[in-house]
């Protein structure tokens, strides 16, 4: 028979699972992780432009907030509609994501209640007065995000399909259905003129102000939803375990098309406050990939929507300040992306260190 | 090499933290034979097997292959050494053939041909007697069939040494008869054959020689004609130990659930549980003694709403109306709403009876969330419950606070026992219980039984430790594959009468 004495040599470094960390050890290595992702992207930036390492932060910030200081607020309240739009879309996905239900339609269900509520809006504008317009144009979007949201969650109870595949495919169906339906309205422009009825109505002079504050009050809503309610708690017990679920006796199917219907009604919100609240328009990039972002915030947020309201305005804060540094350098406008990516390649990154411990080797040991 | 063993283990220990899964184990099984190894569930069987075949690695003790010292340090090294394991769980890709599952993952030298090894499986086949199609794809196949794959699998890598882990479990007796055929023509061919069982007449069948372990130690080997099933009976169980658990008279019997015939089969379509009928009074420990995978779980899913039974009743007899229901395919929640206040404390503590990312008091919330009109939860009553639970029965933990997966494996039993207690239930049904669990912590638990029992509860204990089941149970109903083969009086039965009991199946009554 075959001879072997294998020599197992220890490893140089060992990999050890964490006992667990503090909360407080846990986030200050993410926001270490953070640091680091906005340190590099200034060296990377400034290598490739030729700027100095702090003058890319200037111009960063210049690009986010604009004159701040000199009391021009008008890109702070872009930079403000931004964020809500994104952390809109992240509050949708976030009890899906809860529920271990992989929720890759944001995108689509967004589109799609921008869809409904442009159609209401062309439709019945002029027919129909705004003071009942406007609630139809809201509640018409909301319901249209809810179904296409409950879609896959019925074919995933019945039949047991791929949610995240289902899911995306219908990002698809809903990019044909607002390419045809402008090609419809636009004729050969393929644009659809801005629509003022059935618009949301704007507080003082601010034109994003309504957004933004109709997505601060959905936030305080879904924190409590997630926290406090029973239907919160079903959530977080069905992404758990379904086992334990069924143990004390939550019908799992019944959850899983609820918090879809919530999930894709949210995103109706996000589609509707994007067409009725800030273009009047729509088109297939109306969205803008925001949807698969939203993920990220959700994510990186723990699912908990104080933390996730930070995640969005930091990726927005980098997307449109690494944007700037490459409008100015004559980068190629995937500079923006590959910021954002670098600091939540990071971020997710270190979600390893917060897991285990690296240990060097040290001394032989028996065997 | 007349007289050398194949493979010879000497003084093998394991230990998994504290526990010692095996302990100076000794064994010896030489080509052309058959060896069994023997023992009750938990006994170091499948952990003494995964040694040999590479998934562990022993903490002392040697290994030798042909009377060389063999390291073994992965699966790849037990396959150098020519030794194939057939696990009870198989390990094979659904959506492929029986022919590309079995040359998956092997480095041959030359371009892939299929064809030529679909040829050498049927050339297998013919030599050993199996019956199987190379081409057919295993999601296609019967239990029995993806069996055969799993050990041509091993012999086609050239196994000379193979290790069957409780091959029959899954099997009917004819599938059984046709599986031992084929194993004692391996025998003749000169293969070295172990085989990890807990039926007897299996054991006493087929093999040669049988190895008996006991709570992870050695017991013996014995020839298999030189001995009965009543010495390997006593090899297996042990003489009988005393506990003193306190044990108080029934008091006021009556009825309080009656199991009438049920039958259950699994997704593959076995019997699991075949003519069930059992009934258990209130005020008394019904313990429910077997091999493990009998049934248990499934007779305990049955009476909780959480398994479809095919066919049988399952009444109870509520003490407040006086109203018998039929409990049979209501889901647990219907179960609730008729007024029945069952607790079960399930086998599997934090996949199915906690959520073990959250904390005590969101745990203690699980049976009482939905109490309330009101769409919010309500956290004082948990928080009070949780704190109460952790002062009387003394678990250790940081706080209310703490996620239940952090703390230990008998704290969480008590965090699990003491909630399902607290819903101050008619019928409390708890799935091995103390496993894994300290003397101490044990001990919480019985007694936590008994004041059940006492306060005229229905309790219901699947147990494996034989001494805990005689000194406890006021009655203790035996299941073997899935049939009752015996209700004892637990006051006067025997260790010796239950573990017959356990390991009577078909077959083993012509015997």
């Amino acid at each position: 028979m075959s001879q072997k004495s294998k020599k197992h040599h220890e490893p140089f470094i060992h990999i050890v699972k964490r006992d667990e960390l503090a909360p407080a050890k846990a986030w200050g290595i993410r926001i270490g992780a953070i640091v680091l992702g906005v340190l590099l992207i200034g060296l990377i930036s400034s290598i490739l432009t030729g700027e100095g390492f702090f003058e890319v932060y200037e111009i960063m910030f210049r690009g986010v907030f604009g004159r701040l200081f000199e009391g021009k607020t008008n890109m702070l309240w872009k930079f403000l509609q931004d964020t809500a739009i994104l952390l809109c879309l992240g509050l949708a996905v976030a009890p899906a994501f809860k529920m271990k239900f992989w929720n890759c339609g944001a995108e689509g269900q967004a589109l799609i209640g921008g869809l409904a509520g442009m159609f209401c809006m062309i439709q019945f504008g002029g027919k129909l007065p705004e003071f009942f317009l406007v609630p139809l144009v809201i509640a018409v979007s909301i319901i249209a995000g809810a179904i296409w949201g409950v879609i896959p969650a019925i074919f995933k109870a019945k039949w047991n399909t791929n949610e995240t595949l289902f899911t995306l495919m219908m990002n698809y169906m809903a990019t044909q259905l607002i390419a045809y339906y402008v090609y419809i309205v636009g004729g050969g422009s393929n644009v659809i003129n801005p629509v003022s009825t059935g618009a949301l109505p704007v507080i003082g002079n601010l034109q994003y102000l309504t957004n933004i504050l109709i997505v601060a009050l959905l936030t305080v809503a879904v924190y409590v939803y997630l926290k406090y309610s029973k239907q919160g708690y079903e959530i977080a017990v069905v992404g758990e375990s379904q086992n334990t679920a069924r143990y004390i006796g939550i019908n799992v199917k019944k959850v899983v098309l609820r918090t879809m219907m919530l999930s894709g009604a949210i995103c109706g919100v996000a589609g509707m406050l994007l067409v009725a609240g800030t273009d009047h328009s729509i088109n297939t990039n109306t969205v803008g990939g925001q949807g698969f972002t939203a993920i990220m915030v959700a994510w990186l947020g723990k699912f908990n929507p104080a933390i996730m309201t930070l995640m969005a305005g930091l990726i927005i804060f980098l997307r449109t300040g690494a944007a700037k540094v490459a409008d100015l350098n004559f980068l190629n406008s995937s500079f923006a992306d590959i910021s954002v990516g670098v600091v939540i390649l990071l971020l997710v990154g270190c979600e390893f260190f917060i897991q285990y411990s690296v240990r060097l080797r040290h001394g032989k040991k028996g065997v | 090499m007349a007289n050398q063993a194949a493979i010879e283990l000497k003084n093998i220990t394991k230990t998994f933290g504290s526990v010692v899964a095996n302990k100076n184990v000794n064994l010896r099984a030489n080509r052309g034979e058959i060896l069994s190894i023997l023992g009750e569930n938990g006994s170091g069987k499948t952990t003494l097997m995964n040694m040999i075949s590479g998934i562990y690695f022993p903490d002392e003790g040697e290994i030798f292959i042909d009377g060389e010292p063999a390291v073994i340090a992965s699966p790849k090294d037990a396959f150098d050494y020519k030794i194939g394991m057939i696990h009870q769980h198989f390990k094979l890709v659904d959506v492929f053939s029986a022919a590309e599952n079995i040359i998956l993952g092997l480095e041959e030298q030359g371009r892939y041909n299929l064809k030529a090894a679909e040829e050498r499986i049927s050339a297998i086949c013919d030599q050993y007697g199996f019956e199987l199609d190379p081409k057919k794809k295993i999601y296609t196949m019967a239990v029995s069939e993806k069996q055969t794959v799993e050990i041509i699998k091993v012999l086609y890598r050239g196994a000379d040494i193979l290790i069957l882990d409780e091959p029959t479990a899954v099997l009917t007796p004819q599938e059984t008869q046709k599986l031992f055929a084929v194993l004692r023509r391996m025998r003749e061919d000169g293969k070295c054959i172990i085989i990890i069982t807990h039926k007897l007449h299996e054991v006493l069948s087929l093999s040669d020689k049988v190895a008996v372990l006991r709570k992870g130690e050695y017991v013996g080997t014995v020839e298999t004609a030189k001995t009965s099933e009543a010495e390997l009976t006593e090899m297996m169980v042990g003489k009988k130990i005393s506990l003193n658990i306190e044990r108080s008279e029934p008091k006021d019997a009556q009825v309080r659930l009656e199991v009438h015939h049920v039958d259950c089969s699994n997704r593959e379509g076995t019997l699991v549980l075949d003519d069930v009928s059992f009934h258990v009074n209130a005020g008394e420990i019904l313990g429910i003694a077997g091999i493990a995978g009998s049934g248990q779980r499934e007779l305990l899913e049955v009476i909780a709403g959480l398994q479809k039974s095919d066919s049988g009743a399952v009444l109870y007899h509520n003490p407040k109306t006086g109203n018998v229901d039929n409990l049979q395919n209501k889901t647990p929640l219907q179960i609730r709403e008729l007024g029945v206040r069952l607790s079960f404390v399930p086998e599997d503590r934090l996949g199915m009876g906690l959520v073990g990312n959250m904390d005590i008091t969101d745990n203690m919330m699980l049976r009482s969330y939905r109490r309330g009109k009101s769409a919010f939860l309500e956290r004082k009553g948990p928080k009070d419950l949780a704190e109460k639970i952790i002062e009387d029965l003394e678990v250790v933990t940081p706080g209310a606070t703490t996620p239940v997966r952090r703390l230990s494996g008998g704290n969480v039993q008590k965090v699990l026992v003491g909630r399902e207690i607290a819903a101050s239930p008619t019928v409390l049904m708890a799935a091995y219980p103390v496993r894994g669990l300290d003397i101490n912590s044990s001990y919480t638990i019985y007694n936590l039984l008994n004041q059940q029992k006492e306060k005229g509860v229905a309790v219901i204990f699947v147990g494996e430790d034989l001494d805990v089941l005689l000194e406890l149970c006021d009655r203790i109903l035996v299941i073997g594959s899935g049939k009752v083969t015996g209700i004892l009086d637990g006051r006067t039965a025997t260790k010796e009468q239950v573990g017959l009991l356990m390991t009577k199946t078909e077959g083993g009554e012509q015997k």
